[in-house]
This record gives C-alpha cells, structure tokens and sequence, in this order.
C-alpha cells in the first residue's frame, strides 16, 4: 500500500449525500479480477453521457459537462468533499481502488459508511470525518474560489485552509501508524501467530463443534 | 427522550445513552448485549487504542470480490490459515437460464474468466465449494444458513454486505472488503474496532399481509440509511420474534441498508429447531452442547445500549420505496413526499434528484404508479418462505381468473439456491407462477443486481424484492421500487403497486 503522510492538493466538491458504492463503480466493472484500472470509471453513469462497459475506450466516450468533476476547475483534484453516508451500500473494495486510481487521497465527509471508511485505509485514501457546519463551510469556500486548496497532515491530524484557518481531525492510531507508513496488515497480523494458535485450542476445547 | 409521529403513522421513540441516568463508566457491571458476547468470545488480542485482532469461524467466498484476495496470498506466498472454514459458491455472474451447460453456459467472456477463477482458486486450494450445477449452488447468504454452515455464536464474514444476513441467529456477520478477505484467508482473523450497541425494538405484532420486509424497510424510513453507522444492530421485540428464522434473515439482510455493517436477532426455540439436522450442524453430544452454548446468545436483560429506537408493529403497513435510497420508503396508502415540505435542504434536494430519476411527481398516489417488470429474489427475499408468500397471492389472483397484467414485460421468479428451487418444484410452485405468466428461473443474484444478462432496460421501472433502489442499480437507467415478495406478486397482477392486504377486492 502507498503511504500517506501529507498532501496539499486541489479539491473538488461532490455537493450528494448518501453517495453509494454503485454509484462510484457500477456493477459491470466489478467483473475484473484485477485490483488496478477502475479510475477511467469512477463514477461512469454521471460521469459519461453513454452507457460504459469494461474494455472500451474511455477517452472516446462523451463526457457529462453538467457533473461536477467534468469542470475544467476541478481536474486535477486530489482531495474530494462530499456530504454524509458517503460509499453507502456494497461492501465493493472496487470502490475506493476507482477512487484512488482517478487520483483521490483524501476524502472529507460528515459521514461514511462504515465498510467503505475501512476500505479506504486498506488503499492508502485517508477518509476524514468533519461536522456538517464545518463541511458546509468548505464547500462555500471551495465554490467560492477558484483554484482552491486544502493542506492535510496525517501526522499533526490537521488540515489547513488557504484562510489560514487549522481544522483538527480525529484518526484511529492503528489505522494512522498503518498509512503513514503504509504497511501491509497481514504481515502485522502475522507477528501474532502464536496468539492465534493458542486461542484456537482454548476455543477447540470450549465450542469443538465450531471446528 | 422523544417521541413523535412523523409521515408513515409509525411511532417512533429513540433514546440516546447520554440521556441515560448513569454515566457509562458506572454500567460497566451490567449486562451484555448480544453484539458484547458475541464479541468478547472472539477476540484474540486487544490494543491500548481498542483494536482487536477478532477470530473468524466461517468465510463465505464468491467470484467477485475473492480473485485479488487470492492472487495477494499467492504473490505473497501465503497458504490459508484454515481452508475448512471457507465455503465458496458462485452467484453474482450466474445465468438464471441453461445453467446445466456449467460455465460454458456463461456467455460473457470477462464474467465467464471470474467464475473460472474462482473455481480454479477453491479447487486448488481444497476448499468447499458448490459449483454451478451442484444443488446446493446459489446466493452464498441463502446457502450458508441452509447448509447449517453459519450457525449461531459463530464470526461470519464475506466479501458482499449483505452478510449481515447471518445476524438473524445469532452470529456475528458482515461484509469486508477484498483485502479483509485476503486477510482472513492469510490470518483466520480480522482488525477490527468494538462497534457500538444499538437496538431496534419492534413492539406488538404486525396485522396481516405487513411482512418481514416491510418491518425492516420502515426501520429504515425511520432511522435513514446512515440510522446505524458505526454500530452493530440487534433487532427486538415481539414483533421480530414472532418472525421465523426466515423473515428475520430479511430484516438483518437490510442492517446495512440502516447503515449497520451487523445486524442480528437474539436465540430462540425457532433458532434451534431450524439448525437441527441441517448437514453443516452438530449432531448428536456436540449438537447437545452447542444448544446449550447457543441458549445463551441474547442480550441481558440489564444491559445497555449507546443508541435505542422503539417501533410500533401494529402501525406498520406494507412498504414501497419511491425513491433512490431505501430510506426513500413510505406505506402503500401513502403519496410520493414533497421535497418542498422538506426542511433540510441537503436533503431536499436529494430528493428532487430522486423523483427526477425515478420520473414520478411529488403527491402522486403510490398505488397509481405502473411497473414495467417484477422481479422476486435476491439474498432478501428468495427463501423458500418467500417464494410460497408469493405464490399464494399468484393462487388467489389465479382464482380470480387473473393473470400477469399484459402491460408488464417481465415477470422474474428467482429461487435463491437449487435446494430452495428443488423444495419450490416439489410444492408444485414453479407450475402455479408460470401458469401465471412467470418466468421461473435458476438460482443466483440476478437482478438484484443485473451483474448477469437479468436487467432493466433505460427507464424501466421494476417492482422489486431486492435490497438496493440506487440510481443504475438493477440495469442502467432502471427505476427500482423495493417491496416484499406478496407486494411484488400483487404488482405483477395489477400492472401497478396495489395493497396485498386488499386482495380480496381486486376484481
């Protein structure tokens, strides 16, 4: 997984709530038995005006100039804000692979939903959770101005606004050791081998059947 | 504390723990709650932070979220932990037709390649595995339970979020993503942070024709789609229990729906009896103790819970969903809602969007609304239980002298396995609904999701047993409205959405 430390980078606003993981990757490019390639398709059915299939050519296909990300203001953003419940639905890991291939790293959000949320940090994207008054207030600010950008810190927990304002975030310290540095959880798993063993035999002996 | 009576006639009590009288702090000798046991049983090793590596008995695999688990193990040169505890089958890809052609039959290239790969991983590392062809093949959360091979008290987990099903005896089940499955496969274990306890009570007893559907889909009109988030969901209260292992595997389907990774129903008698014999379950000295163990899975009677809501069954009716989330959902006696009645107007606006999409007008009667196809199945609804719930309104209708109303183009039975498919065909219900004018198809996802060729064409509209109403979800440019199996056979009969309960009226 790629690490995550810093990153100041444009943003682009996705002005929906519950946002769902259909929306972000429709269901005929989940037929890859790849992890990789799904960014040409992040969000297809608001992004294209015609219907996308896997295996086509994106760049030939006509773009919708009404969707937000279409703006030529907005290519180039790194960092996405949106409303609650973002990533709502499938527990799909498609979904932040198309996110984090289009080029997004941050995500803020009153809310996520919770597989989604943990999905992200498997991906080296850092969700970030902000009251709705304070998300609100972003998006006043991105639409405001153009060109506007956003400076996250994983490490400080912060992020700053062009304003000069600091805006603190809450991060789980597992889940922020694993993506500043962006380690494989499997392998830290794995450091606990003999504790799994052993509740496997204290659990033979209390619920054999499960065995 | 607050009570109010909002849209649907359901009144609704929620309480927060910060109302509650004591601090938390003070409760920490009180009961446990069903999600507390379930967890404390599984937990291998905690952090300071609260994370927890928690131990995995039963791994459920399908073809669409396990090829990149896979080829992570093999990359990194890793075995399985324990290959007995997964159980893999296909379902989302499958063909509801010809399916005795086994993958051949497929006829999408990029579809085909996923069922293969499955197979090919299973088979090469010894796994259980059922594939297109065996009976027991079909949605992987109706094969589970019907195997006996999720039990109550066990950890579930599946690349697909419609895991919670398996909440509905008792076990702790959700979704994960690819790497968790990856993870799991390599470790028989899962990172995981302790949710919070929530509680859904559904109290007094629902009237006739109101299913298991309807109670969960007006759970989730009230508390939203994001009701749940960051909490495990038990569900409670006379009405839940008067539900059969069944029906409330359909409301624990749709946890996540109410924004809960896990949603899950306390043991009872109805628990134990339907696991009896399954080929999965204990037998004999094991089963004894198992029981014992299982009899202890529900929440204590002084235990707390972070979140409350309170529902009155006897005010619940048959639900339809107008709009693009199911928390978009009021009773069949009840207008599609006005966004300008709407005070949030982050919500407003998703709902103008929603009725856009959906092509319907604020105020318009949701009876009046024409469907174009019918579609029964899905890891909600297409049980053997569903299916006959179904049929029995299709027998009445055909009393009638009715039929599949020639305006709608489609009507889609999809059974959820080959054993229900098998049980449905010696009931003799296959001839009633193609006698009907039903299709009657072979196990898998089908439209649910139309990851296979069952879909909506642009602009569809579909009543639906499913789970999700997403702009796109059942074909692109379709328009799902969700309702239960006896609400979708009525539809089909009448061309439009019609109460069930007033069947005997139809002329």
């Amino acid at each position: 997984m790629e690490k995550f430390v810093a990153l100041q980078a444009l943003v682009a606003p996705l002005d929906r709530s519950n946002v769902d993981t259909d929306a972000i990757i429709p269901k005929q490019f989940l037929k890859s038995i790849k992890r990789s390639g799904f960014g040409p398709n992040a969000f297809d059915e608001w992004r294209y005006l015609d219907h996308g299939e896997p295996g086509i050519d994106n760049s030939k296909r006509p773009l919708n100039p009404d969707f937000v990300l279409n703006q030529p203001r907005y290519q180039g953003a790194n960092i996405l804000l949106t409303r609650k419940n973002f990533g709502c639905g499938s527990s799909r890991e498609h979904a932040p692979w198309a996110l984090e291939d289009y080029g997004f790293r941050v995500i803020i959000a009153p809310s996520f939903a919770d597989i989604f949320f943990n999905n992200c940090f498997k991906n080296g994207i850092l969700p970030i959770v902000l009251s709705e008054a304070k998300v609100e207030q972003l998006f006043k600010e991105v639409e405001a101005g153009e060109g506007y950008q956003l400076s996250v810190d994983l490490e400080a927990q912060v992020i700053s606004t062009p304003g000069g304002e600091v805006i603190n975030f809450e991060v789980d310290a597992f889940r922020k050791h694993c993506l500043l540095n962006g380690l494989d959880d499997i392998g830290l798993t794995l450091q606990h081998v003999d504790e799994i063993r052993a509740y496997e035999e204290r659990r033979k002996a209390e619920a054999p059947w499960l065995f | 504390m607050k009570k109010m009576n909002l849209c649907n006639d359901v009144w609704v009590t929620t309480l927060q723990a910060s109302e509650n009288v004591k601090p938390w702090s003070t409760w920490k000798m009180t009961g446990k709650t069903l999600y507390d046991k379930l967890w404390d049983a599984h937990v291998v090793r905690s952090e300071e932070d609260g994370t927890a590596l928690l131990y995995i008995d039963r791994h459920l695999v399908h073809e669409v979220t396990s090829p990149q688990a896979f080829e992570g193990l093999r990359l990194a040169g890793r075995k399985p932990w324990r290959k007995e505890s997964v159980i893999a089958t296909p379902d989302h890809n499958v063909p509801t037709t010809g399916q005795s052609a086994g993958i051949a039959g497929i006829a999408d290239p990029i579809a085909r390649l996923q069922v293969e790969t499955l197979e090919a991983n299973v088979r090469e590392l010894g796994m259980t595995y059922f594939p297109m062809n065996d009976v027991r093949q079909g949605i992987v959360h109706v094969v589970g339970p019907e195997e006996g091979a999720t039990l109550p008290g066990m950890t579930v987990v599946c690349g697909d979020s419609h895991t919670s099903t398996h909440g509905a005896f008792g076990a702790l089940a959700h979704g994960i993503g690819t790497s968790e499955v990856e993870h799991v496969l390599a470790t028989q274990t899962l990172v995981q942070k302790k949710m919070k306890n929530m509680r859904v009570t559904v109290q007094g007893h629902v009237g006739p024709g109101v299913t298991a559907k309807d109670i969960v889909l007006a759970i989730i009109g009230k508390i939203g789609t994001a009701g749940g988030n960051g909490h495990a969901l038990e569900f409670a209260g006379e009405a839940i229990m008067d539900l059969s292992v069944e029906g409330r595997m359909t409301v624990c389907n749709m946890a996540i729906e109410a924004g809960a990774r896990a949603g899950m129903v306390a043991v009872d008698e109805k628990t134990i009896a339907y696991f009896k014999g399954k080929p999965f379950a204990p037998r004999g000295e094991l089963w004894e103790q198992a029981v014992a163990a299982w009899k202890e899975l529900h929440t204590d009677a002084d235990a707390v819970f972070d979140k409350e809501v309170v529902l009155d069954a006897a005010c619940i009716v048959p639900q339809v969903t107008w709009g693009t989330s199911p928390e978009m959902v009021v009773g069949i006696d009840c207008t599609v809602p006005n966004p300008e009645e709407e005070s949030d107007p982050v919500k407003a606006e998703g709902m103008r969007r929603a009725l856009k999409y959906m092509d319907l007008d604020a105020g318009m009667a949701i009876s009046d609304i024409p469907i174009d196809k019918v579609f029964i199945g899905s890891c909600t609804n297409s049980r053997i239980e569903d299916l006959r719930a179904a049929a029995e309104v299709a027998q009445k209708a055909l009393n009638k002298g009715c039929k599949v109303a020639p305006t709608v183009k489609q009507a889609l039975v999809v059974p959820g396995s080959g054993l229900v498919k098998q049980q449905a065909e010696e009931e003799g219900l296959d001839k009633l609904f193609i006698e009907a004018g039903f299709e009657w198809r072979e196990p898998g996802c089908s439209m649910c999701l139309a990851m296979n060729a069952d879909r909506l064409e642009p602009g569809e509209r579909c009543a639906s047993t499913s789970n999700r109403n997403f702009e796109g979800r059942q074909g692109n440019g379709g328009r799902t409205h969700l309702v239960s199996p006896a609400m979708a056979a009525m539809a089909a009969f009448t061309g439009h959405f019609y109460d069930v309960r007033k069947l005997e009226e139809l002329k």
